[in-house]
């Protein structure tokens, strides 16, 4: 039996015309085939390209954080998509938490979590478990624990998004799904104002698990009523610091 | 109502075949619970008739009808708003179209770069030329792990090689946990839709299907979709947790980390790819990006023109085994099964560029009175069109059944508008890409056989007949000239000569084609 990678492979080059024995080219982008509509609609003098030959025209990275224009807009963002929002000082976290929090019986933090933000949880009556990679909690104490509080890696103000890459402060994945209710805390200085920047960041550690939070776990998949909370946690609250 | 519901005959159930699904009564209201097809079709990308007697069976199903309308409609205008509120969406259009184009030029090196990444960080790559070789070793990894149970995240990849049918056959059950795909497997059904494939269901026959499809159904289940949706999280929680492989697609994957993601909105996939101890997740080998920057473009050109939202509840995006987080061990399958037969095409070709957000279903004509069943693929609607003919090789010298194929029909099934060609973030010429087509099927071989007997009029009759007036005409008119750089759309040899004919008339009169079919001696 012949080997698939190396039929795959030749299909390819065949298909493209170039004969089984073809050395590819190894390394560079090809010049894109901009045809139609694409080539026809480029903007003046063709589109921006970018030194890897793509017509980068949209607006890309800029590098700025913490605006509040984008702090206002990650808040909007966020109520549309019908997540709680609390805004705070630093100094006020600790007690906002505790409100957050309040109700449930306990709350499991990735073990690398800023234990002053947890001051006021014991006199809350909420139990803290901590999730540390050497000692991990099992998917059944996880799945019984009422919230996690996590901080997060970077906030999108345009979609409304929180971006969490398991760093010690957000731990593994596992930690904010089966809780049902996850308290993200977002500093001001985390929030950009779109999707490229937000990609350029995560870009400094590509290999890190990535989960793009945007609101609530919902369906609309029963006659498109929307419907909140199916399998990802049904409560979602964001602490914005700053 | 029709006697044989939603545009799936008896007879696309393949003789012999014993249905597995359950039998499902009366819901409220009108609308029958089908449980037809009783088994999965023997080949996803090809069941049953031809589009247009497909056609026939739905367009006389006046509750699918409306359900389509509804939801096309909805959802396209979400899109709407959210694209038009981006100053920059058609640049962000642009540049997913030349990474594309690019990828698909330099796919040999690309797919070496993925193997490369994602090897390096602790994965395995397999290669598999078709659906049977990709099912092989979903298969033997599930057996090498012993279990009886895997979990499923919605992918369309899996669906198209009928990936469940041969872990069933293993004696492995497959659950899917999308809450549509699990409606649409519960009932013994197939998917219609891309974006939410149960659109064919309304809620009391979901109700119904839940009742009679799980175990664990709550006795007093209401037909309140908050309920139904409750009930599946409490359903399908159990099995997350003892699962110990799942099965993915996946949206894209970055040949220069190594990184696969999963866009989704229910949860379903994190679970899937957070809990198991083993992940295994098919991918068409099409779906690969240079880098990781180009993230930024596909991840707002896809939320946004598939359920039209911003960004979508949830996408997952792993690299390799990250050692004490998610699976332990992970497989990547890359799958050809026909993608190299399209590939080879320079038209066609662009039906690769497709990251399936179903926009264009939700724009076209034809798809909304037609509804997804009668493409008779799991690939429906415009892009299915041009996709599941190529993936087969309909019209080739050597095609699996030529022009007698049921799915030869389907390149016929468009009126041309352009709608779809708007619509596509990756800006598909599906309607040259369609025209082409046409010509590969009027011509197959090369020989000038014009086998598909009048699909043109016929499905041009089923589809926009029963009094509805041809409005794109006027459409159409320049969406000839975008097709043919300006010059006038030629003539297509016959049976298209019968829609060119049809559709160069110069003004054509608020007339329905119902008639200019009759007029031609034809019968609707
Ligand atoms: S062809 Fe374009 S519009 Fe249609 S599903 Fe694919 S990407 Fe979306």
């Amino acid at each position: 039996m012949s080997d698939a990678r190396q039929d795959v492979l030749a299909a390819v080059r065949r298909a493209l015309g170039r004969g089984d024995g073809a050395t590819p080219p190894s390394s560079g982008r090809a010049v894109p085939q901009v045809t139609g509509d694409t080539a026809r609609h480029a903007p003046d003098g063709g589109p921006t390209r970018g030194p890897d030959g793509t017509p980068r025209g949209y607006r890309g990275p800029t590098g700025s954080a913490g605006q509040a224009a984008d702090v206002d807009l990650l808040v909007d963002r966020l109520l549309d998509y019908r997540a709680s929002v609390r805004r705070c000082s630093p100094d006020e976290l600790p007690a906002v938490l505790a409100q957050e929090l309040e109700g449930v019986p306990g709350v499991v933090v990735p073990a690398g979590l800023d234990r002053a933000w947890l001051a006021d949880l014991d006199a809350a009556g909420v139990e803290v478990l901590v999730d540390d990679p050497a000692h991990p909690l099992s998917h059944a104490a996880l799945d019984a624990v009422g919230a996690a509080l996590t901080a997060c890696r970077v906030a999108v103000a345009e979609t409304g998004t929180i971006v969490l890459d398991g760093a010690p402060d957000q731990g593994r994945r596992v930690v904010t799904l089966l809780p049902d209710r996850h308290v993200c805390v977002v500093a001001h200085g985390q929030v950009v104002p779109g999707v490229p920047d937000a990609v350029a960041l995560l870009g400094e550690h590509p290999e890190r698990p990535l989960t793009w939070v945007s609101g609530p776990s919902a369906t609309s998949d029963i006659e498109l009523v929307r419907v909140e909370g199916v399998h990802g946690p049904r409560d979602l609250r964001v602490v914005l610091v700053g | 109502m029709s006697a044989v519901p939603l545009g799936m005959p008896g007879r696309r159930v393949p003789d012999g075949q014993v249905g597995r699904g359950p039998t499902v009564g009366r819901g409220r209201g009108d609308a029958a619970v089908h449980p037809l097809p009783a088994t999965p079709p023997s080949d996803p990308l090809r069941w049953g008739p031809s589009f247009p007697e497909a056609a026939h069976e739905t367009l006389a199903d006046p509750q699918l009808r409306a359900n389509l309308r509804r939801a096309t409609r909805t959802i396209r205008d979400k899109r709407l708003a959210v694209t038009g509120e981006l100053p920059d969406w058609e640049a962000l259009r642009d540049a997913g179209a030349a990474v594309k184009a690019d990828v698909m030029e330099r796919l040999p090196e690309l797919l070496v770069e993925l193997e490369a990444s994602v090897v390096a960080r602790g994965g395995t790559v397999h290669w598999a030329r078709d659906a049977a070789e990709a099912n092989a070793i979903v298969v033997g990894i599930a057996q090498g792990h012993g279990v009886r149970e895997v979990v499923k995240v919605k992918s369309m990849a899996t669906q198209e090689i009928g990936l469940n049918e041969a872990l069933a056959d293993a004696g492995i059950e497959a659950v899917e946990t999308d809450l549509a795909e699990r409606i649409v497997q519960l009932a013994g059904d197939m998917p219609s839709h891309i974006l939410v494939p149960a659109i064919h269901r309304n809620r009391a026959q979901i109700r119904d299907i839940f009742a009679a499809g799980m175990d664990d159904a709550p006795p007093d289940l209401t037909d309140d979709p908050h309920d139904l949706a409750m009930a599946a999280r409490a359903h399908l929680r159990a099995r997350f947790l003892r699962a110990e492989v799942a099965v993915s697609g996946a949206n894209l994957a970055i040949a220069d980390t190594g990184t696969v993601a999963v866009v989704e909105s229910e949860g379903n996939g994190r679970m899937c790819l957070t809990l198991p101890r083993v992940l295994v997740t098919v991918m068409g080998i099409e779906k690969v990006l240079p880098t990781f920057r180009d993230l930024e473009v596909f991840l707002q050109l896809l939320p946004r023109s598939s359920t039209g939202e911003r960004m979508n509840p949830y996408t997952s995006m792993w690299t390799g085994v990250t050692p004490g987080d998610g699976p332990q061990e992970f497989h990547l399958v890359l799958l050809d099964n026909g993608r190299t037969r399209a590939l080879a095409d320079d038209v066609g070709r662009q039906a690769l560029h497709c990251i399936r957000c179903s926009a264009c279903l939700n724009v076209c004509p034809v798809y909304e009175r037609a509804g997804g069943h009668a493409y008779g693929s799991v690939y429906p609607g415009p892009i299915g069109a041009i996709l599941t003919p190529q993936l087969l090789g309909v019209g080739d010298t050597g095609g699996p059944s030529g022009s007698h194929d049921p799915t030869a029909s389907l390149p016929f099934a468009s009126t041309l508008c352009g709608a779809c060609y708007d619509a596509c973030p990756v800006k598909i010429d599906i309607p040259s890409a369609l025209v082409h087509l046409r010509e590969r099927a009027t011509h197959p071989g090369g020989a000038a056989t014009p086998t598909p007997t009048t699909a043109a009029m016929r499905v041009a009759a089923v589809a926009l007949g029963g009094g509805t007036r041809f409005r794109w005409a006027a459409r159409g008119v320049s969406v000839a000239a975008r097709l043919t750089g300006g010059r006038r759309l030629r003539r297509l040899p016959w049976p298209g000569s019968l829609w060119t004919a049809a559709r160069d008339a110069p003004a054509l009169p608020p007339r329905s084609f119902r008639d200019l079919w009759r007029r031609r001696g034809g019968r609707a």
